[in-house]
């Protein structure tokens, strides 16, 4: 067991951690935040993206040891009460989701995206967004809901 | 239908909140205290007699509750028939395809249930495999079942007109050998469940199954109960598209019993890996297709002979092999048509229904060879869908196929017309052909999908509607909605026939203890047969509620009207009240009258005729015309697509943005299956049972997409709907086929068209 201190949606926990136990693991388990999803579980399917300190990672092939002392952000923590974060009010409104599986690990790797490149193109858009798998929406929408998001948040 | 106010607007989904903030809970979100979870042992061999199985080290490891095995479940099988039951929940004797289940653990955690399963020790007598489906029907071939001769699972033999006589009497007839790939569903969340058998005796299960009342049937019959101890809770559903999530599988059982067993909460959830290795996937299906022309380029027959791959058991084939017949005769006039198909078992995963279902097979096959016959008679591929395709019935009359599938619409002719206007098609001379090493290439389909679809013995599809006395209503059915929309679909058509804001509506998810049975979500069923419940119970709702405002205005019911959440007196201008008044009203009146509506859906009740192929498989049909452009790499043969246009005929769209996000979502799932998707076998072994080797799709692959919308009113849906989920799935296909072909100048016959096809077939011009 290994102790880590890390920051959730700006929640600072301490956990005593077995070495082999994933970052979703405790996410989703020892937290009960179960907005992040488990898809693959091999890195391929992005449904489990969380920020790390601001980078969007698969949360299933980071060990829980490495988050250690880092600032985690999950879809739990982008509204703001009962106010949506405006990525997720674009989705909402373009219907960049269906059966919902993947809109969460979407969503934040929108949010990783947008927070580095404010007026993305569609390319970059795709881009930003090509770890992520969806199956539903065939992305069109997804696209769109992005594209909306940046303009609504003040990138032109 | 100027008048309507809900249906037809761009409203968002009505779960969109609660999938955008993380709070939609699916079935591996569910958690009980004292929960155990629950390992599969899975075979390592694709067909092998179980000799022995000894569980004793893996009982004693520390932590584990309990371990079942296939003769603890006491002989019981299901299947889609009484005559199919071939499966069992874990094998038995023997196993009949590489990683089926032979064991179940539950231990405290995940980890030590998984350990556990490594340690239980099964002794194999490996048995000679059969792995392709037209050696499978050989004589002396490995029998996967002993009861069944030449592996045949199911074999039917149709035959519409006099195809001898009409192929005789052809200008020119052609033969080919199509084949479709094994692709599959590709939803993003692994199968599970969280089950719980009570001391008691009832079950309690939150399950990823887009059909829960299979489910509910399932269980009950497995563990001799009756259907009212059987709880199925619906979880949020992360993709069907058919098949596995609309079975039960060998998990769900073993989680069922091992709760019975240990009296303990159990959970289980499939690893992708295994998911992809074993789901119920589409047949990949070989289609020999015959077809004769006129010299004008007439359709005067069809015959198809379809060998399907079954893998090692029948699960929901012999709807499979019925659909990928029965809709040959659309969309294109056919006067002769003779169906000959066998699913074959083989020590494969089994093959089940998928988006499509059926229809894809043999609408490829036909749909490339018909283009291939255009060429040869130098025929233009427009022109030729052009001649063929089926009028538009005038209102109130039936086109009838001469296998008696009845269209009371079809929007075909004016899909292509309106495709070919796009720029995509009508610009195409005019863009660049050739650019470096890439070849570019435009190509067209006109195709069909069936609406409503319809099961043996399992139509009952009903809903509830509970006025609430602040004047919203609780709307309760059996459908569910896997992520296609149709709660927000059947919200709003309950949301039209009362008068009220959609907001009002609150949709309630599948609870077998308390929503009506259903058949569940396939076949593109949910917005026709729920549709139709859902205004009928609506119906009766507003019946009541005009009853007491006529009576509280002293007018005639006739001159109540409600629209929008305003109740008001026709003929009278002054009278009007908020419909959650008159709810009031209605509740407190003193009748003690509960206001309650109920609905059940009249459509598509007639049997389904598997053994002759005549008459309709489902309610309607929609029509698709699909353009593709696509660039061939002629030096490495890799395919991009950029743009797609499709002008559907879905009748009238319900809720147009749910209906675009389905017919988008289809089309790319398509393209996935005409570039890229496909199990690589070795000898019964999923070579790449990963998201890394079985490629889908990803956001850089896919096209502009360009919809057109086709507007039918067919009487038999409700305002008119008919599907829009499933006909850009078999669009897609073999428009992009038809453009590949128009880059290279090459005929690809079999799915998916990869680079190393492209450069073999290349070469072999050369």
């Amino acid at each position: 067991m290994k102790e880590i201190n890390l920051t959730v949606n700006n929640r600072p926990y301490r956990l005593a951690v077995p070495p082999r136990r994933t970052l979703l693991e405790i996410i989703r388990e020892d937290l009960g935040l179960t907005g992040t999803k488990e898809g693959c579980g091999l890195g391929e399917c992005g449904a489990c993206t969380v920020l790390m300190d601001g980078q969007a990672i698969n949360s299933c092939l980071v060990l829980a040891a490495e988050a250690d002392g880092k600032e985690i952000t999950t879809i739990e923590g982008l509204a703001d009460g009962d106010k949506l974060h405006p990525i997720q009010q674009a989705f909402v409104d373009h219907g960049g989701l269906q059966c919902g599986f993947c809109t969460p690990g979407m969503i934040m790797s929108a949010k990783a995206l947008l927070d580095k490149n404010p007026t993305p193109t569609e390319e970059e858009i795709k881009q930003g967004i090509a770890g992520n798998l969806c199956r539903c929406t065939g992305y069109t929408k997804i696209i769109e809901s992005i594209k909306a998001a940046a303009e609504n948040m003040g990138g032109k | 239908m100027s008048e309507l106010s809900v249906i037809g607007q761009r409203v968002p989904r009505v779960d969109a909140k609660e999938k955008v903030t993380g709070q939609a809970k699916y079935a591996a979100d569910y958690s009980l205290p004292d929960m155990l979870w629950c390992k599969l042992l899975r075979s390592p061999y694709p067909h092998a007699r179980i000799l022995n199985i000894d569980t004793s080290k893996a009982e004693k490891l520390p932590g584990v509750k309990g371990i079942v095995t296939g003769r603890d479940f006491g002989g019981w099988s299901w299947g889609w028939m009484p005559a199919t039951r071939d499966e069992t929940p874990l094998a038995v004797d023997k196993v009949r395809y590489m990683a089926e289940a032979v064991a179940g653990v539950a231990a405290v955690d995940e980890d030590t249930a998984e350990q556990a399963a490594g340690l239980i020790k099964v002794e194999y007598e490996e048995l000679p495999g059969v792995f392709d489906p037209e050696e499978a029907m050989k004589d002396g071939a490995p029998k996967v079942h002993d009861y069944v001769k030449n592996n045949i699972s199911v074999e039917y033999h149709w035959n519409f007109g006099d195809v001898d006589k009409a192929f005789a009497e052809s200008h020119l007839v052609r033969e080919d050998r199509f084949r479709t790939a094994r692709a599959t569903h590709g939803y993003l969340e692994p199968p599970a469940i969280l089950a719980y058998y009570d001391p008691t005796g009832y079950i309690t299960v939150w399950a990823s199954k887009q059909s829960p009342y299979f489910h509910y049937r399932h269980l009950a019959a497995c563990f001799k109960v009756p259907l009212s101890r059987v709880r199925v809770i619906q979880p949020f559903i992360g993709g069907g598209f058919g098949g596995t999530k609309n079975d039960s599988l060998g998990g769900d059982f073993c989680a069922v019993l091992l709760s019975k067993m240990t009296g303990r909460p159990v959970k289980y959830i499939e690893s992708m890996e295994e998911e992809l290795a074993t789901s119920r996937r589409r047949h990949s299906i070989i289609v020999y297709s015959k077809m004769g022309v006129t010299k004008d380029g007439l359709l005067k027959a069809v015959q198809h002979r379809a060998v399907a791959d079954g893998g090692g058991y029948t699960a929901i084939g012999p709807l499979s092999m019925y659909l990928t017949g029965f809709a040959t005769t659309l969309p294109y006039h056919l006067p002769n048509f003779k169906y000959d198909a066998y699913r074959v078992f083989t020590n494969n995963p089994i093959g089940a229904a998928m988006r499509g279902h059926g229809i894809t097979h043999t609408r490829f096959a036909a749909e490339i060879q018909m283009e291939m016959l255009a060429e040869e008679l130098g025929i233009d591929p427009v022109e030729m869908r052009m001649r063929n395709a089926i009028d538009n019935p005038r209102p109130g009359e039936i086109y009838e196929t001469i296998n008696k599938v009845t269209l009371k619409t079809c929007g075909l002719k004016q899909a292509i017309k309106e495709a070919v206007k796009d720029p995509l098609w009508r610009d195409r001379e005019k863009m660049p052909k050739k650019e470096g090493a890439i070849s570019w290439g435009t190509g067209i389909s006109g195709t069909s999908y069936s609406g409503g679809a319809r099961q043996m013995g399992h139509q009952a599809c009903a809903a509830i509607i509970r006025l609430c006395e602040d004047g919203t209503v609780n709307l309760i059915t059996g459908a569910t909605d896997c992520g296609q929309g149709s709660d927000t679909v059947l919200c709003m058509i309950a949301a039209e026939e009362l008068g009220i804001k959609l907001d009002d509506v609150a949709i309630k998810r599948v609870d077998t203890a308390y929503t009506p049975v259903d058949p569940g979500s396939y076949g593109s069923r949910v917005t026709i047969l729920a549709g139709q419940a859902t205004q009928k119970a609506a119906r009766q709702v507003k019946k009541q509620l005009v009853e007491v405002a006529a009576q509280n205005w002293q007018v005639k019911p006739e001159d109540i009207e409600i629209r929008l959440g305003e109740v008001s007196v026709k003929s009278d201008p002054e009278k009007k009240m908020p419909f959650g008044k008159l709810a009031r009203i209605a509740c407190y009146s003193g009748t003690g009258a509960v206001i309650l509506g109920t609905g059940y859906s009249s459509y598509g009740i007639e049997y389904l005729d598997l053994t002759n192929g005549i008459g309709n498989g489902a309610c309607s049909y929609s029509f698709t015309a699909h353009t593709a452009r696509v660039g061939v790499d002629m030096e490495t043969g890799k395919i991009i697509t950029t743009d797609f246009t499709l002008a559907s005929d879905c009748g009238r769209l319900l809720s147009p943005v749910q209906a675009e996000g389905q017919i988008e979502g289809g089309a790319v799932q398509g393209l996935g299956q005409a570039l890229y998707e496909d199990f690589i076998m070795d000898r019964g072994r999923t070579l790449n049972p990963t998201f890394l080797d079985y490629k889908m799709p990803h956001a850089l692959d896919v096209p502009d997409i360009k919809l057109i919308d086709i507007v039918t009113d067919d009487p038999f849906g409700p305002f008119g709907a008919k599907e829009a989920s499933e006909g850009s799935i078999v669009s897609a296909p073999p428009a992009v086929v038809s453009a590949i072909h128009d880059a290279t100048g090459i005929w690809f016959k079999e799915l998916p068209v990869t680079p190393e096809k492209v450069i073999k077939a290349l070469k072999e011009r050369k």
